[in-house]
């Protein structure tokens, strides 16, 4: 009888130690003995004690450590993935495990049973190698020992020069700038006279553009523009700006990202506000070698999934790194965010290569939600959509077909380097969230003006947009277009308030915490729904309210609220540093338990914790008896 | 006199599969045998087109043993050319191909009182309940779960997305990020949808209210 499934089996099998050694033969009669299992992420294959199975394990799909407990404290003694064997070394040993097998990831594992393995080892000699150098390495399949040992095994250390790369970078303050319409010419001399390699062209102090040594030679030596031309002819734009106080690390990693050599230092960190100062990439060269410059250097050079898969592992060793540090949150979480950012980039670069045409009209990748906000630690649900330009109706639906299948490739890619897809499908490849500019400004338009609670729900998650690939120009006109069907709104703003009063106060009526009454967290914390959504919905309504443009992130949003308040400039701090501290909790709790972070079980956290988030909890009450008041919103609830 | 005695003589197979059904003892279902199968066929229509080829796998603990798996490919007395290109199941090749009797008689043995999982579960077994029929006998007596409705308990609740949504198996596959290369063998498809019902039902069991049994399908819809 035919059996397709022990074909497959075999077709896999034979590509890897020590299967690679056997006959074709060989290697079908066993795999028609295998058996095939499908585990969840963090389920157990063997625990330390437990007798033997009658048999040893390659992984199919997916990850598994073999842990160990030390003074009741877990370690990891190794990693496998694709293709790795574990549990032989016990078999032999006749002894019952000593370690414990648990899947890292989802994972496919086919069983091998000693007994029709054990005979074809007399019959081989290279089996027998293969079983003996496994045996005597630590790490139990020597050829998985050279990837595991970068990856996994370097502990961090951090000096003090790693933290002093976390400090804020000094910037030139003085800085020279120029009109955009003074000749090419005048400007160059300028550059001369302060023995400078860029100057910054603007209006009223506002950045519209630079021009570098590199703009020069090769825009207007190669002949293309005279020297009589006006300097906006040739400039560089939009400027990258920062605010003050970008760190060192910051700094150098977004000029890797952007291959540029400066970045402008304004007053809010934005392109609409004044600029302060600039920062160029021969202030900080000295600084380079630290730990997140390398792995964004690996990212841009990456050129295979698995591999960005191993970077991103990489990234949250050094998440852990920063956590146990105790460096501020800003910090971390902007140079993680750049790191993400670039990962994300470099997928979709990816991608465009591998749909072997250019995309037939600008784009731009949206990310939405916590990575729109910048406030994603840990690896979540995927959220993202994309906005093309407008094009003609007939060819509408060709254009729209080749941003799905693009959006398919990368979604699909982003999943298996750990962003689960989103279980509501909002995603880009869901033709809904793949629409050209005007479709978007259409659906928020309706969203806005006729509004229900999916409406809101749905506004909630694409405001909160940040452009992680493509032209910025789309995206730029999409946020104008946010503010302008916004702008005294009252109705939707109203609605909106609502519904970020919806999940009332963290705390019950006698100062306990409410936990989840029902389901798979049943006496867990839900962290997110009652505690960082309410202040981040505040957040949110806030900045709508008061048409703060660029500001994505819940924290900064406050922050600049503080600046439009000075005489409530305690209260909104207290807001930013509580969202600070939220989300902090959230990601020291998930690289606890290798989850979301999401729900937390009470019973585990010290008193000192509980205390630190009833604190936050009573900002949180009080921004929200603020909006209820100042949206006028006691006939809504 | 003939009367209380006119019961329909069957053959032995079909009373050894029977026998399977009259112990009535309940089985707890985390320990009983699964079987997830797939057929394909020369087309859709329940009266006109006939059974290609049964694949199969078997699942106990959510363990599926290859060595336990079925693949059988049924003689075809018409030959249908539309159908080779679907199924790349060509007409008189070296696969060894089976009467539909001898299928029939092997399927039987070979599930048992395996509770029977499918992906549109109705189709496949509808699809062997008539070839049943041409045979004499009545329909097959174990209970049957699909994968639709397992996964579309998955889903969330929300109005954003379609709650009536037929899933596809390659939706599924998809979301599950399942490796497709075997999609339309029967066999190929056995052993996805064996994936998409371990996932599914490690997903719904996190629910203390979750019941399989629940999902269990009615009679009187093949």
């Amino acid at each position: 009888m035919k059996n397709t499934i022990a074909e497959r089996v075999a077709d896999f099998l034979k590509n890897f130690p020590p299967f690679d050694q056997l006959s074709k033969k060989d290697v079908f009669s066993i795999s028609e003995e295998v058996t095939i299992s499908y585990l969840e992420k963090g389920k157990l294959v063997y625990a330390a004690g437990d007798a033997l199975h009658d048999q040893f394990y390659i992984i199919n799909k997916g990850a598994v450590a073999l842990n160990k407990e030390v003074n009741s404290k877990t370690q990891t003694l190794d990693h496998f993935d694709e293709g790795d064997i574990f549990g032989l070394r016990p078999l032999f040993a006749k002894e019952n495990y000593a370690t414990s097998a648990v899947t890292e990831e989802e994972s496919i594992l086919y069983g091998i049973p000693l007994a029709v393995f054990k005979p074809l080892i007399a019959q081989n000699k290279d089996i027998v190698n293969f079983l003996i150098e496994s045996f005597a390495s630590n790490t139990e399949n020597p050829f998985s020992k050279e990837l595991n040992a970068d990856v996994f095994q370097s502990t961090l250390e951090f000096d003090s020069k790693e933290l002093f790369e976390l400090q804020p970078a000094r910037y030139v303050k003085k800085v020279i700038t120029a009109k955009p319409n003074v000749s090419i010419k005048s400007v160059a001399q300028l550059m001369q006279k302060h023995h400078i390699g860029s100057i910054l062209i603007e209006d009223d102090m506002i950045p519209l553009g630079i021009v570098t040594n590199k703009d020069l030679r090769n825009k207007v030596i190669t002949g293309e523009h005279t020297i009589e031309a006006e300097a906006r002819a040739i400039m560089s734009s939009p400027v990258l700006c920062y605010p003050k106080g970008v760190s060192m690390s910051q700094a150098q990693i977004a000029m890797l990202k952007h291959n540029v050599s400066h970045l402008c230092i304004t007053a809010d960190g934005t392109p609409n506000s004044k600029i302060i100062g600039i920062l160029s990439q021969h202030d900080i060269t000295m600084m380079r070698g630290s730990n997140p410059a390398v792995l964004m250097k690996a990212i841009k050079r990456s050129n295979s999934t698995k591999e960005l898969n191993r970077i991103r592992k990489k990234i949250m060793v050094l998440l852990d790194g920063f956590m146990q540090q105790n460096i501020p949150l800003t910090q971390t979480s902007k140079i993680i965010f750049e790191l993400n950012d670039a990962t994300v980039k470099r997928i979709i670069e990816r991608c465009i290569i591998k749909m072997g045409k250019q995309p037939p009209v600008s784009f731009a990748w949206m990310s939405l939600g916590s990575q729109g906000r910048k406030e994603q630690l840990l690896h979540t649900d995927q959220d993202n959509a994309i906005v093309f330009d407008n094009v003609e109706d007939v060819k509408l639906e060709a254009v729209r077909d080749y941003f799905l299948t693009l959006a398919k490739k990368v979604n699909k890619r982003l999943n298996s380097i750990g962003f689960d897809f989103c279980p509501a499908e909002m995603m880009a490849k869901n033709p809904k969230w793949c629409l050209t500019l005007d479709e978007w400004k259409n659906q928020f338009s309706q969203w806005t003006s006729n509004t229900g609670d999916d409406e809101i729900l749905l506004s909630s998650i694409f405001f909160d947009f940040d452009i992680t690939y493509g032209d910025a120009r789309l995206t730029n006109e999409l946020s104008d277009h946010i503010l302008t069907i916004t702008k005294n709104n009252d109705l939707f703003l109203a609605k909106l308030g609502a519904s970020a009063l919806r999940s009332a106060s963290p705390l019950g009526f006698f100062r306990q915490f409410l936990v989840e009454s029902d389901g798979e967290h049943k006496d867990f914390f839900d962290l997110k729904k009652r505690a960082i959504m309410p202040i981040v919905d505040a957040g949110r309504l806030l900045a709508l309210s008061n048409q703060i443009k660029n500001i994505n992130n819940t924290a900064e949003r406050f922050e600049k609220m503080a600046e439009l308040f000075p005489d409530d400039k305690e209260f909104y701090l207290a807001c930013s540093y509580t969202t600070k501290a939220l989300i902090k909790f959230r990601t020291k709790q998930g690289l606890l338990h290798n989850d979301s972070g999401r729900f937390i079980e009470l019973s585990a956290l010290t008193k000192e914790e509980k205390l630190k988030l009833k604190r936050c909890f009573k900002t949180i009450a009080r921004v929200q008896e603020y909006i209820k008041l100042k949206f006028n919103l006691n006939n809504f609830l | 006199m003939a009367w209380p005695f006119n019961k329909k003589s069957y053959p032995d197979y079909w009373n050894d599969y029977v026998n399977h059904f009259n112990k009535q003892k309940k089985i707890a279902l985390e320990t009983s045998r699964f079987v997830v199968l797939d057929t394909e066929t020369t087309g859709f229509d329940y009266e006109k087109d006939r059974l290609l080829c049964i694949g199969a796998v078997s699942m106990i603990h959510n363990v599926i043993l290859v060595k336990d798996s079925f693949e059988m490919y049924i003689k075809q007395e018409h030959f249908n050319p539309k159908t080779v290109e679907i199924h790349g199941i060509i007409h008189n090749t070296k696969i060894t191909t089976f009467t539909e009797e001898e299928a029939i008689i092997r399927f039987l043995d070979y599930i048992k009182g395996s509770v029977l999982v499918a992906h549109h579960a109705v189709f496949d077994i509808k699809m062997i309940n008539i070839a049943l029929k041409r045979l004499g006998f009545p329909n097959l007596k174990n209970q049957v779960l699909d994968t639709m409705d397992l996964y579309a308990k998955t889903r969330i609740k929300s109005n954003i997305i379609n709650q009536k949504k037929m899933y596809s198996l390659d939706d599924i596959a998809e979301n599950y990020a399942i490796n497709l290369s075997d999609r339309h063998t029967a066999a190929g498809d056995a052993l996805i949808t064996a994936f998409v019902f371990s996932k599914t039902t490690s997903t719904l069991n996190k629910s203390k209210t979750f019941k399989l049994e629940s999902f269990f399908l009615k009679p009187n819809r093949f």
